[in-house]
């Protein structure tokens, strides 16, 4: 992973990458990767909120919903996310058009407290299945099981989000901006989809 | 991502990234068009078969053996695989024609080029949805060649059928599995292609392209892009359960004490409805999916032919915008016979009733726009004026089934089936034709024959008349859908109107090689055509003929004025101001 291997941008570090191309509103310059993340959230907000309801209504008056209580364990996992969401916040504020290089470390931690997540995600299902509740077990259980890996594999994706972001800021050439903040947005929306399940969760389950 | 975004990329290499994996929207456009093709000659067949097997049940079809032992022993088709059929040419049409044609396809190539754009946003995500499409389709394709044969539970997939497995019938395994996983994978290309739609249409226009001034199929594919948005994020997690159903024993939607096939299933407690409910949710916008582009496609054509401003642009796009709001209120009018409370039947019937009125005053704003025009007859314009004339016939029996007393008779009927293939299958498929007949020549710089379009248009008008339209009267006659055979007493008198829609239908499929021949023919043979050859306004029209790789040779267009200006004063006496045109000397 050095950086002498890549060639260095072809437009000018000075210039904003877009310079040469008039848009059509007189505001601030459009980021195309952030409105990406924004219409991202939206739709992920949609598919959850269609699982919610789907919930509710399976939940209504089922002889066989098997209230259970959550592994404790989701409770560290939250601080956990919570706290990488902290880091990623601090990582992006020392992180400027001039110099990447004060945000790093920060930018490791918030990668490592995301896999730390995971991690304990996959911890809670072991918990969970010692205790005899699988997936086809209850629909309580099984609409946990769903949410809990559908959140996951969203992490996985801002996961990787990060560590993209982060292979350009190794590189010579502008700091990626954009994409950085694109890809912090969407972690923060994921630290919040989280704190919306477990409440649901604890509610339901 | 976003370096992509605003830098033009370089002009790729070799056949591969030129042809085959590209990430040029016009390449995309053109592929997602290609794949629309296949899928529409795929699905037209399998109506074939239906029909031909609805009119003479018992004749053998020569070959049909071969692909399916059991479901077609002999050639003669079982009603299982009658289902099988009927599964796969809904799903097909719908999904990767109805949605792929006018609103990846068309969109994908076009969208851009009226915005003023070098590309998509992110051009890589782009590929990725087309290929992800693609392996949609081929999964589902592959469910014809498993030993059981397709799913066979209708395109709505209803549960608990749909759920349960091999005990519901012989396509109720792997080939239901398949079909799950299939629409899953599209939901997750149709997301990816959503957000490219949105994110180019926000950030990427080119300079005075305001949103008022964009064309009004960009709005129309805008608006769609937010529809799928919504409808398909809900329609992947149903999906998911499904499959969870089907394969890991959850019981989201089995419910206890069910047998099928002399044997208790072990699920308890699932919801039926509930699948209808989320797939309804995602099923009528799905509608304005499929239509919405006809709509934009329509609006953005009729006034080049008619040589006249639309009339009230600003209401067309509100109307749009009304619709795409409404149609997410209206699903259950697909319910009423599924058990649902009356008074939920009452709440979904007055916005169904609601949302004829914006799709109403959208149709009287195009035939205002053609009353007194000098229309210029020629092809596309053609169907243009064919997408009303089938719209209007399919949406008026809309009013009929909206009202759940009549849909309660209606509802299991052909009424239904000619409804929805009038309003939302031919009027899509006219909007695409009067597309491909129109921009043609932007795509492959040559012109399409007028004549054999003009023969294509004709014979593909009546011949769509002659099949749906008998389809209302045998509804009214109370002649159920879904059956494989009319074996009834009182069906019996209704056979040889079967058989006169089987040849129209043949007919009417075999008018398609027409197009067939003129698209190929007119791909390699075809005179060259201009940059505008229709005088339309449009940016699409003020590059050459095809595009260049960055669209518009490197420098954006600068846009002065909306797409409407038709019979105005323009340029050396046209009678119409392109948008990124300077602004004429005036007259002395």
């Amino acid at each position: 992973m050095t950086t002498v291997a890549s060639p260095p941008r072809s437009p000018p570090p000075h210039l904003p990458p877009s310079a040469h191309r008039p848009t059509a509103t007189g505001g601030p310059e459009p980021k195309p990767a952030e409105t990406g993340v924004w219409v991202a959230i939206a739709t992920i907000s949609m598919s959850f909120a269609a699982l919610t309801s789907a919930m509710v209504v399976r939940a209504s008056g089922a002889p066989d919903w098997q209230h259970f209580r959550l592994p404790p364990i989701l409770y560290v996992n939250t601080l956990v996310l919570i706290a990488s969401s902290l880091t990623l916040a601090s990582a992006r504020r020392r992180i400027t058009p001039a110099s990447a290089l004060d945000g790093l470390p920060r930018l490791y931690v918030t990668l490592g407290l995301g896999l730390l997540f995971v991690t304990g995600q996959v911890l809670a299902w072991r918990q969970l299945a010692t205790q005899g509740l699988f997936l086809a077990t209850s629909p309580s259980s099984a609409f946990f099981y769903v949410f809990t890996a559908l959140h996951g594999l969203h992490v996985l994706g801002g996961l990787a989000g990060l560590l993209y972001v982060l292979r350009r800021l190794r590189r010579v050439g502008p700091v990626p901006m954009t994409a950085l903040g694109a890809a912090t947005l969407y972690w923060h929306f994921m630290d919040v989809l989280w704190l919306y399940l477990l409440v649901i969760l604890i509610i339901r389950v | 991502m976003h370096e992509a975004a605003v830098h033009p990329h370089a002009p790729p290499q070799g056949f591969l990234r030129t042809h085959v994996f590209s990430v040029d929207h016009k390449v995309i456009g053109k592929q997602y068009l290609d794949l629309a093709l296949v899928a529409v000659c795929t699905g037209m067949v399998l109506s074939w078969l239906m029909r031909l097997h609805l009119a003479w049940p018992t004749a053998a079809i020569p070959g049909l053996d071969k692909l399916s032992p059991n479901g077609a022993a002999g050639g003669v088709i079982t009603p299982e695989y009658y289902l099988s059929l009927m599964t796969m040419h809904g799903t097909i049409m719908v999904f990767f024609v109805l949605t792929t044609a006018p609103f990846a396809g068309f969109g994908n190539y076009f969208l851009p080029l009226q915005v003023g754009a070098e590309d998509m946003a992110f051009p890589r995500i782009n590929m990725t949805s087309f290929w992800v499409t693609l392996v949609a389709f081929l999964v589902l394709i592959s469910s014809f060649f498993v030993a059981d044969g397709p799913a066979l539970s209708g395109w709505t997939a209803y549960a608990p059928l749909s759920a349960v497995g091999k005990d519901a019938g012989p396509g109720q395994g792997l080939g239901q599995t398949l079909w799950a996983i299939s629409i899953a994978i599209f939901c997750v290309a149709q997301l990816l292609g959503a957000l490219n739609f949105i994110a180019t249409t926000l950030d990427l226009r080119t300079k005075g392209m305001s949103l008022a001034r964009m064309p009004f199929s960009t709005w129309a594919w805008f608006i769609t892009a937010v529809i799928g948005l919504i409808a398909f994020a809900v329609l992947m997690p149903a999906c998911i359960l499904l499959i969870l159903d089907r394969v890991a024993g959850t019981s989201f939607f089995i419910p206890s004490g069910l047998v099928i096939s002399d044997r208790l299933q072990p699920h308890s407690g699932g919801s039926p409805l509930l699948w209808q409910h989320l797939f309804w949710f995602f099923g009528h916008p799905e509608v304005y999916i499929a239509i919405l582009p006809g709509f934009g496609i329509i609006s953005h054509i009729l006034p080049v032919f008619a040589r006249k401003p639309l009339l009230g642009p600003r209401a067309m796009i509100g109307c749009l915008i009304a619709i795409a709001f409404l149609s997410y209120t209206v699903w259950g009018h697909h319910m009423f016979l599924s058990g649902m409370n009356p008074f939920s039947a009452t709440l979904f019937s007055v916005p169904t009733l609601i949302i004829t009125i914006p799709a109403t005053i959208v149709t009287l704003l195009w035939i205002g726009t053609i009353y007194g025009a000098k229309l210029r007859f020629t092809t596309p314009a053609l169907f243009c004026l064919g997408f009303v004339s089938v719209f209007v016939s399919g949406g008026i029996s809309g009013f009929f089934l909206a009202q759940p007393s009549i849909d309660t008779y209606l509802h299991g009927t052909y009424f239904v089936v000619g409804h929805f293939h009038f309003v939302m299958g031919v009027a899509a498929m006219f909007g695409i034709f009067a597309g491909t007949y129109f921009w043609f020549p932007k795509m492959f710089g040559r012109m399409m024959n007028e004549t054999l379009g003009k023969w294509h248009f004709w014979l593909t008008f009546i011949g769509v008349y002659c099949v749906f339209m008998p389809m209302h009267y045998l509804g009214l006659a109370g002649n159920v859908r879904r059956y494989s055979a009319f074996t009834d007493d009182y069906l019996k008198p209704l056979i040889p109107l079967h058989r006169f829609i089987t040849i129209a239908a043949l007919f009417t499929g075999a008018a398609q090689l027409i197009f067939l021949f003129n698209l190929i023919r007119s791909r390699f043979r075809g005179p060259k055509a201009p940059d505008n050859p229709w005088e339309a306004t449009t940016l699409e029209w003020a590059t050459t003929s095809p595009p260049p790789f960055d669209n518009f040779g490197g420098k954006p267009p600068v846009v002065q004025r909306g797409p409407n200006e038709y019979g105005v004063a323009g340029a050396g006496g046209a009678d119409y101001l392109m948008q990124a045109a300077p602004e004429p000397a005036p007259a002395r």
